[in-house]
């Protein structure tokens, strides 16, 4: 079976779990920007956890099935709620569908939220780049962003059968995000480091999956002409630039970052902000006390 | 703190998040040291390991690996002669047309003139000490300590692809045309970046290379 491209919204790249474990060559992780998303379409499906899916950002995507047998092939869409219809018929985020050779799959533009994965049953199977499928839009590795026409095969199956049709999951809203924060390892390099749990953030449209800039008021460095050596970086980390504005780095972050981390999101928590869009208003908390002086050892 | 630890010379543990650790040294090369040590190890839960500039970062399959792995780093620790800082045997041989945008302001900035300053680039070999800003982009260790220079204060939109640049105690080759701010001082036809290579990266951490000159430059 194939998915043959017809529409791809303002971006659509075929992600699966990223590629760990090159850093020693300059290569990040990459891949799903909501894992938790992209996980559950897997499942739904009965796919392997490293099968690939089409990670659509707001939106706006079409693509006929071609091929898949008289029983047709079963597909999901979760994340950002896109009424996902099949030849204009709904069938809903979060839920398994059947879809047949010559249909339209298609979603809309979402309300809230900014990204939706659609899985089909047996994975998104374009050659890996360094073990993956998955784009990364700093570096430009992986398969590149879908075109129109692009035709995209659909991997084996496993003998696996979907067990669930449908999952409960939280509704993706543009209420305010709360998202908590491990603080350091450089919140000793601000006059006032918790400056960042008491300001409402807004996510700037400057904004993707290298990393989401937020404003609002500003951090202060204690020692403005001190300059921190490359570190490395891990997707959640919020770097603040001498600006003052942080930003949160996102699956597609360079390897190693210049700018001091004031604290790193709580893992489960970078799947939520992937789904922020502009303007959406953020709100940080610390996971743990601060240390108010760190010594040294550990 | 353990008495490996005071040996091998971490000199803090960090958490990073809830799934990764920051470890800090004093130098690059107890950085390099460290890092293979600690891949040696092979310590379970490990997923990555990012060298930097001072820094290890340990990234971690989840966060119940956080404690136990800082516990386990108090048995790890590189071997005595490791993190040796003596010049080795060059491994690659990099050949730099010396006609960089910024070889008179790297002249000016250090106080010697161009071919002092190339002199001084090519007088022995550089060490990889880790990768980092793009793929294949190797930070050299190592080099004549009068090379130091800052950053220009406004970065280049646009460095071409095998651009020779100084920046801090570094020297580097940018593997592709990207934005960039190191002081430029020539350039070189090598592929530092390849994904249809076997191994992609031309310099990988640890690797020693020497840069050699094939262009007369003016004093």
């Amino acid at each position: 079976m194939r998915l043959e491209i017809l529409q791809t919204g303002p971006l659509a790249l075929i992600e699966d779990l990223g590629r760990p474990g090159w850093s020693h060559l300059g290569v990040t992780r990459s891949g799903a920007a909501d894992r938790r998303s992209h996980t559950l379409a897997n499942r739904l499906v009965a796919n392997p956890s490293d099968r690939a899916t089409v990670e659509v950002t707001l939106g706006g995507f079409t693509a006929l099935v071609r091929g898949g047998g008289k029983d047709g092939v079963a597909i999901a869409v979760t994340g950002a709620d896109t009424d996902p219809a099949v030849e204009g018929v709904p069938f809903g985020t979060n839920s398994i569908h059947h879809v047949r050779d010559g249909e339209v799959i298609s979603l809309g533009a979402p309300r809230s939220g900014l990204r939706s994965y659609l899985a089909v049953r047996g994975g998104v199977d374009v050659a890996p780049v360094l073990g993956s499928r998955s784009y990364d839009v700093l570096s430009a590795i992986g398969p590149p962003p879908l075109k129109r026409g692009d035709v995209l095969p659909i991997g084996l199956h496993t003998d696996d059968f979907p067990v669930l049709d449908q999952a409960p999951v939280a509704a993706i809203t543009d209420d305010v995000l709360e998202l908590r924060v491990v603080p350091g390892p450089r919140d000793d390099w601000f006059v006032d480091p918790d400056v960042l749990v008491r300001t409402n953030w807004q996510v700037t449209n400057r904004s993707d999956r290298v990393g989401v800039r937020l404003t609002g008021m500003p951090l202060t460095y204690r020692r403005p002409e001190r300059q921190l050596p490359s570190e490395g970086a891990t997707r959640g980390a919020i770097q603040v630039p001498p600006n003052g504005f942080p930003v949160v780095l996102g699956p597609d972050h360079p390897v190693t970052g210049g700018y001091p981390v004031i604290g790193v999101l709580v893992d489960d928590d970078t799947d939520t902000v992937a789904q922020a869009r502009p303007g959406q208003t953020v709100r940080l908390h610390w996971s743990r006390p601060r240390k108010p002086f760190r010594g040294v050892g550990s | 703190m353990t008495e490996a630890m005071h040996k091998g010379g971490v000199d803090r543990v960090l958490d990073y998040g809830d799934r990764a650790l920051l470890l800090e040294f004093h130098s690059t090369a107890e950085v390099l040291a460290w890092t293979d040590a600690l891949r040696a190890a092979g310590l379970s839960g490990v997923v990555d390991i990012v060298a930097a500039a001072r820094t290890i970062l340990v990234k971690l399959a989840g966060s119940r690996y956080q404690a136990p792995t800082r516990q386990r780093l108090s048995q790890v620790g590189p071997s005595k002669d490791a993190g040796d800082e003596s010049v080795g045997q060059a491994d690659i041989v990099i050949d730099v047309t010396y006609d960089g945008a910024d070889l008179q302001e790297v002249a000016r900035l250090t106080g010697l003139t161009r071919k002092e300053v190339v002199a001084a680039h090519t007088a022995r070999p550089w060490r990889v000490g880790f990768i980092g800003f793009a793929p294949g982009f190797a930070y050299l260790v190592g080099g004549d300590e009068r090379l130091a220079v800052p950053r220009r204060s406004e970065p280049r939109t646009t460095v071409p692809v095998g651009s020779v640049g100084l920046a801090g105690e570094f020297s580097g080759i940018y593997p592709r045309e990207s934005p960039g701010g190191w002081q430029l001082i020539g350039r070189t036809a090598a592929v530092l970046w390849d994904l249809d290579r076997d191994d992609p990266a031309l310099l990988t951490p640890g690797t020693w290379v020497q840069f050699r000159a094939n262009n007369e430059v003016p004093p």
